[in-house]
This record gives structure tokens, sequence and C-alpha cells, in this order.
């Protein structure tokens, strides 16, 4: 079952999503990126229907990067999530994606902002979220541990928490986790938590 | 699963001496799971109309947005803010025009008309008009609201005791309803001034 959670601390948002690609009962692969840089400043963390989740989000990262062309300046993560909020909502009753997202960036001017986007297209700004199976340990977990203004080794620290959380009490628990941060100086992978490591794919 | 218990939300307007109270509570949740306890319920469409959205948090953002546009339009044309009459009829329109794949909102509109004479009415998702004298109440806790209100609404009270009367009936209302809560979101408006309040309640 995906489990996707991020919160916001002092200057940077994190995010934690699950790395397994799954079809039923089979684990086709345990390393799969399901958090996706959406520019230089924002990442965009998806769960759900696995080609929706794909095509979606590319859709929504191409679109971000031509307004950067157009306009000359990168879209504010209020915008861009507004934007995909939209995007969401004008497919919903024609023909649904059911993708759900967590958004996180850092502007200039606003600092960081972490942005909740249901499949059917419900947006709120939060502090903490989180979506999926994980979510009924991930969020007690971050509302027992989380204040404002967190450092980054406090955030990790919280985020290893839940990432125990979920692999000891959730049932079909994914076995790694991949980790990104934003904050000032961009948006990066900062870890993998892996307890089972995929075979290394022989070379052609 | 009802469509229109998803996120859960409850909402009232009041009649005052030349003023009016709109008030809902704070819960945006995916049906048993609370995301947030922060979540704006009620927008202002100009300094002497509010317009209040329960029901589906999707639609309901979708239809602000669309409301919003339209109002701007109007005022681009008209050089003057909508009476809010008027913008009730707008509200009717726009969700009759989805008869046969409707918004699952139900709006509650409240203004200050003609010779500051307060205005309130809802209606149903497919845009029945109901407008009353005394107050309006919608939401899951709307049958808890009907009767808090019938019991403590007095004719012609004055802002604070009217501000009074809304937040109680709001706050027990609530307590007996799982889907809303977490505190209370109350705007007094008369002819000189709007006053918005956030109420603490019982959270949970």
């Amino acid at each position: 079952m995906e489990c996707v959670f991020g919160l916001v601390g002092n200057g940077f948002a994190i995010v934690a999503a699950d790395t397994s690609a799954v079809h039923s009962i089979l684990v086709h692969k345990s390393n799969e990126d399901k958090i996706m840089v959406l520019d230089s400043h924002k990442l965009i963390a998806a769960s759900g229907e696995s080609g929706d989740r794909v095509q979606f989000t590319e859709y929504i990262q191409k679109n971000v990067a031509l307004y950067q062309f157009r306009n000359g300046i990168p879209l504010t993560t209020a915008a861009a999530a507004n934007f995909t909020r939209g995007e969401l909502a004008t497919a919903l009753r024609k023909n649904p994606y059911f993708v759900n997202i967590l958004l996180a960036g850092y502007d200039k001017e606003t600092g960081p902002s972490l942005y909740y986007i249901d499949y059917i297209a419900t947006l709120h700004k939060v502090d903490k979220g989180a979506f999926g199976y994980g979510s009924y340990f991930s969020l007690s977990m971050m509302d027992r541990h989380y204040h404002s203004g967190m450092t980054v080794e406090e955030a990790i620290d919280l985020v290893d928490k839940c990432i125990m959380e979920i692999r000891s009490r959730l049932v079909v628990a994914p076995p790694n986790f991949v980790i990104k941060i934003v904050d000032k100086d961009g948006a990066r992978e900062y870890a993998w938590r892996e307890s089972v490591k995929d075979a290394a794919v022989a070379s052609a | 699963m009802q469509i229109f218990e998803y996120n859960g939300s409850a909402l009232v307007a009041m009649v005052g001496k030349n003023c009016f109270a709109i008030a809902s509570d704070r819960r945006l949740g995916v049906q048993l799971q609370t995301i947030a306890t922060d979540f704006q319920r009620i927008s202002k469409i100009h300094d002497r109309l509010f317009l209040g959205l329960s029901g589906l948090a999707t639609d309901a953002q979708t239809l602000y947005q669309r409301l919003l546009f339209r109002h701007k339009l109007y005022q681009l044309r008209e050089e003057r803010d909508m009476k809010p009459e008027t913008f009730a009829n707008l509200v009717s329109a726009l969700l009759y025009e989805k008869r046969f794949g409707p918004y699952f909102c139900q709006p509650v509109i409240a203004g200050l008309g003609d010779e500051d004479k307060p205005f309130i009415c809802t209606m149903d998702s497919i845009g029945a008009k109901e407008l009353a004298k005394d107050f309006v109440v919608a939401g899951t806790a709307s049958e808890s609201l009907y009767g808090a209100c019938e019991s403590m609404f007095k004719e012609d009270m004055e802002p604070e005791e009217l501000f009074e009367t809304v937040s109680q009936a709001l706050l027990s209302s609530v307590d007996r309803d799982c889907l809303s809560g977490w505190g209370g979101h109350v705007y007094v408006v008369t002819p000189t001034e709007v006053k918005e309040r956030i109420l603490k309640g019982r959270m949970d």
C-alpha cells in the first residue's frame, strides 16, 4: 500500500514516499521513485494509480517548465498547487486522475510550504500531511512529535520514526522509502531508507 | 459512502438588528480521518456579502472560484458590487446548470442589502433557494443546528449578543456530529465593520 507523507520545518519542507511498484500481489520493483522534482525548488510526491501518477505528474512538470520559458520567472508553490488542482478538477467529471499529491516547495518571499491535493482535487495548505494506509500511522506520529520550526535533524528523526511505525504496524508494509528535501538551495534527494535491496540490473 | 458526508461541514447564518452573522466549523476530513483543522469554509465576495459552502470540499472550491470570477466580471461591467439577492440568484442559476451532474455543495449566502437590511438564504445542491428571516443552516450537522438555532434565536439581537448566540449554537451542534468541529469561524457583519473571530471548542 502506497505511503506518502511530508512536513514543513524551519526553512525547508521534507517529503517521504515508499518505493514499491505493486500490481495486485506482485511487487514489480522496490526502487520506484515516486517523488518528482517539479522544478528547481518544488517537489511533487504522488501516490495512486501508477499510470495516472506518472502521466499526470509529468504533465504538470512540463507545464510548469513551459510557464517559466514563456514568462521568464518560475511559478510560486501556491500557483503550481492551484494549477495542479485546476487540472485535477477539470478532469474530475470527465476522466479523473486517481493520484493523490503532496506538493512541497520553497519560495524566497514566503519560505517553505506544503500543499495537500487529493485525487478529487481538494486543495489545502498544511504543515504536515500524508496519504494512504501509512497515513494512519505517520499522521499520528507527526501529531505527537511535530512542532513548528523543526531543524533538519529533528525532521529526519521524525520521518524515521514514521517509517519505523509503518514498517512495524502496517500488514503489507513497503520495505523501502525515499526522502527528498526542498529548501533555499533547491529540491534534492536526501536519503533512501532501504531494508530490501533490489538485485542490480544486468548490463546488456 | 455518502458524497455530502465525505469531507464534513457545518454552516449557519443568522440575522440580527441591522447586522448578520455567518459561522462555520474548521474541520477538513476525508471520511473518518481529519486532514486539517484550519479549513476556511466561508469566503468574502465583497465587504457586505459572504458565501459559505458546505458539502464536498473540491466542489466548494471550484464553485467559489467560478462565483468570484462572475462577481468580478459583474463589478467591471456594472461598476458596483452585487446585491445579495442578485448573487443568490446567480448561485442558484449556476447550480441548476449542472442539474444532471451537480456540484455536491450546499451554499449559505449572507449579506447586507439595500438600506443595510440583512439578507440570508440557503439552497440545496441543485439551486432550490430557501429564504429565511431568522437563520439558515447547512452541512452534516444541519439537524442539530436547526434545533440549537430554533431554541436560541431571538429577534433583533445586537451584534455582540448575536455573536454569542451563533457561537453557542454552532459549538453545541458540532459537538454532536463527528464529521464537523475542531473549532469555529464566526464573521459578524454590521454596516460599518466586519468582525472575524475564531472559536475554540471541543477539539475532537
